[in-house]
């Protein structure tokens, strides 16, 4: 072979075959070295010997290399060059070093592997799920002390939560929902101008909007923005030790971290969803005016006909639920998200999806409830 | 010393120091930490630089290596001037040293061995079988047992962290390593078994080390030679020639109860 021609030359000389080493054995030609070497185990039996005279280079990889094939043939070195003998005499004890950790194993697809996963999936689902339901006790306990003591809350964290994750979400949650009532008017009227019922598109605006879109859009908003966020901060402070400082401190990161978050979402997402509501209405009001020829006066006294004094309450009243989903949900991520940099990606990646899951679920059963209520 | 690698010879001349500082001025917004700093580092020394917390060794140690950039003066290794350098040569030269961060720097979302394998993978395109292999070479010369290689580095404690880090610095078999606290954090013992190691793999690997360090026993057992940090400038030479220096810090550092500790166990 060639490529072995720049390691070695094989002399036969009696009684055995004599290979003498040339040019540099290091890392940077690693893998032709071992591809010539494991050629050379191959090639003719017999003994063997090593000659290091004219070898040019040597390092680990190299020694480790030489040694390993040596060993295998049972060949001796010969005229080891004086600086390289510590440095083979190291790497061979280095080497000696057993490895004893298991090797993967190649997995193939069988029925049994799979249920086995599912089976494991499922169980840890449930076992998210019980983890979720003892941190709602925790939360609850460190709420029913800051009840108690209200002097507890941290008012500085508060105040910079409801900066962060109210104020600072306006500009998006209204333009989403503006654009999300333009949307549904123009569908809506699209629709009812078949049945010549166009002015009740400020009909099926003002009820889809007030009782399930804002707030389910608002929540979502939050929880792609605000959730992830708590999941990061958290969890960037777990990976620093500084949660366990916390602990040490005597502070629990419940009530430090856990309830100015929530506290302040509580009363942020409800704001915000006032603030969508009267938005997305803007917007489907104002298609209704310049599409569709309704007039902001009709429009009104349409929508004042269409709705009952209840029905922005019942859009209004899920959203502290969703709140408090998302920031526990949010804060408990952060919490679990182990000692690397990895964990945190995959643990906020949970939270957000997770939060958006539960805000549906949750919405999905006061859909229930107030059929039930026939409200 | 002999160099036990003939063949590392792109260098100019066999006795050229590998890092030649000089008139080394560095400025953190408008603070000076260095100003005309002067170091030659010679071929096969260890040598140890001191100072206050806060003197700016590891800044020293950054500016050396590029990640860092001199508000003046000049900084060569292996004889070429970081400054005239293009990324590509400079990403060249990187795989011709070594550095050990503070606390290892492993990279957290990979394990030790894999960790290990990624500048033998930047580098060089090897078969798996040989990175798995040469992973646990490093690991076994570092000190490390080989079910290391799987785990995580958060599972590992301070002083293992410390090891796979000179392993992974260790993985191009440069011939030049930078050490930045290598026994911080570490009890007597293991500190002891570092300092051990790393004059063990002086002599079989033939480096050449700039440490940085607070550890006085560090300091007698490894280093060839001494610079000292103070008024941001370098003080150079052997422990027995800096401990005449008059200079209060000095004098402070190496005949204060602990450096006379250290330097009793040298003699004893």
């Amino acid at each position: 072979m060639a490529e072995a021609g720049i390691f070695f030359e094989r002399r036969q000389v009696p009684g055995s075959t004599l290979v003498a080493l040339r040019g540099n054995w290091q890392v940077e030609s690693a893998a032709a070295l071992d591809r010539a070497l494991t050629d050379l185990r191959r090639a003719a039996p017999g003994a063997f010997r090593f000659d290091l005279a004219d070898i040019g280079g040597l390092d680990t990889v190299g020694a480790f290399l030489l040694l390993r094939t040596a060993r295998s043939l049972n060949a001796s070195l010969e005229n080891v060059p004086q600086h390289f003998l510590t440095l083979l005499e190291h790497v061979e004890q280095a080497a000696a070093a057993k490895d004893t950790h298991p090797r993967r194993r190649h997995r193939h697809f069988n029925v049994a592997e799979w249920l086995d996963h599912l089976g494991t999936q499922v169980f840890r689902i449930a076992a998210t799920a019980a983890a979720l339901l003892a941190f709602f006790g925790r939360i609850m306990v460190t709420a029913a002390r800051v009840v108690v003591h209200p002097s507890r809350v941290r008012g500085v964290a508060l105040l910079s939560q409801l900066q962060h994750n109210g104020w600072a979400a306006l500009p998006i949650v209204g333009m989403l929902n503006f654009l999300i009532g333009v949307v549904i008017a123009y569908q809506g009227a699209d629709q009812l101008a078949q049945f010549g019922a166009q002015i009740l598109t400020v009909n099926l605006l003002g009820i889809s909007v007030l009782r399930e879109l804002g707030v389910l859009i608002t929540a979502i908003i939050v929880a792609g923005r605000s959730g992830s966020a708590f999941t990061a901060e958290i969890g960037a402070m777990r990976v620093n030790e500084e949660i366990d400082a916390m602990r040490v401190l005597g502070l629990d990161p419940v009530e430090v971290l856990v309830m100015p978050r929530l506290i302040g979402l509580l009363i942020s997402l409800p704001l915000l969803t006032f603030f969508a509501n009267f938005v997305a209405i803007a917007g489907g009001g104002m298609l209704c005016w310049l599409a569709l020829d309704i007039t902001p006066p009709v429009f009104l006294d349409q929508l004042r006909s269409a709705l009952y004094p209840l029905t922005f309450w019942l859009g209004v009243i899920k959203s502290p639920f969703f709140a408090f989903v998302i920031a526990m949900v949010g804060c408990h991520a952060g919490l679990s998200v182990e000692r690397s940099a990895e964990s945190v990606g995959h643990f906020t990646t949970m939270s957000v999806v997770r939060s958006i899951f539960l805000v549906i679920v949750i919405d999905a059963l006061f859909s229930v409830l107030f059929s039930q209520l026939n409200v | 010393m002999s160099d036990p690698r003939p063949t590392d010879g792109q260098d100019n001349g066999h006795d050229a120091p590998l890092v030649r500082v000089r008139g080394l001025v560095t400025r953190i917004g408008d603070r000076t930490i260095h100003d005309g700093v002067n170091l030659e580092l010679r071929r096969g020394e260890v040598l140890g630089v001191v100072g206050g917390s806060g003197a700016g060794k590891s800044v020293l140690l950054r500016t050396i290596v590029g990640l860092m950039t001199p508000a003046a003066g000049s900084v060569e290794v292996f004889g070429q001037r970081l400054a005239d350098l293009n990324d590509h040569q400079l990403h060249q030269l990187e795989a011709r040293w070594g550095v050990l961060f503070q606390d290892g720097a492993l990279f957290s979302s990979l394990t030790v061995a894999e960790n290990i394998d990624v500048p033998l993978k930047e580098q060089f395109d090897l078969p798996h079988h040989l990175l798995v292999e040469i992973a646990h070479l490093k690991l076994s010369l570092v000190g490390l047992a080989p079910e290391t290689a799987a785990l995580h580095p958060a599972e590992l404690s301070g002083g293992m962290r410390k090891r796979a880090g000179l392993a992974r610095a260790l993985a191009l078999d440069p011939g030049l390593l930078f050490l930045d606290e290598p026994t911080s954090g570490l009890d007597p013992i293991s500190a002891g078994d570092f300092d051990r190691l790393i004059n063990d793999l002086k002599s079989s690997l033939g480096l050449t080390v700039f440490m940085v360090t607070h550890d006085l026993d560090s300091l007698v057992a490894i280093c060839d030679r001494i610079a000292v940090l103070v008024d941001k400038r370098l003080k150079i030479g052997t422990i027995t020639e800096l401990m005449r220096d008059p200079h209060p810090w000095l004098q402070a550092y190496f005949n204060g109860p602990r450096g006379r500790a250290a330097l009793d166990g040298k003699t004893a």
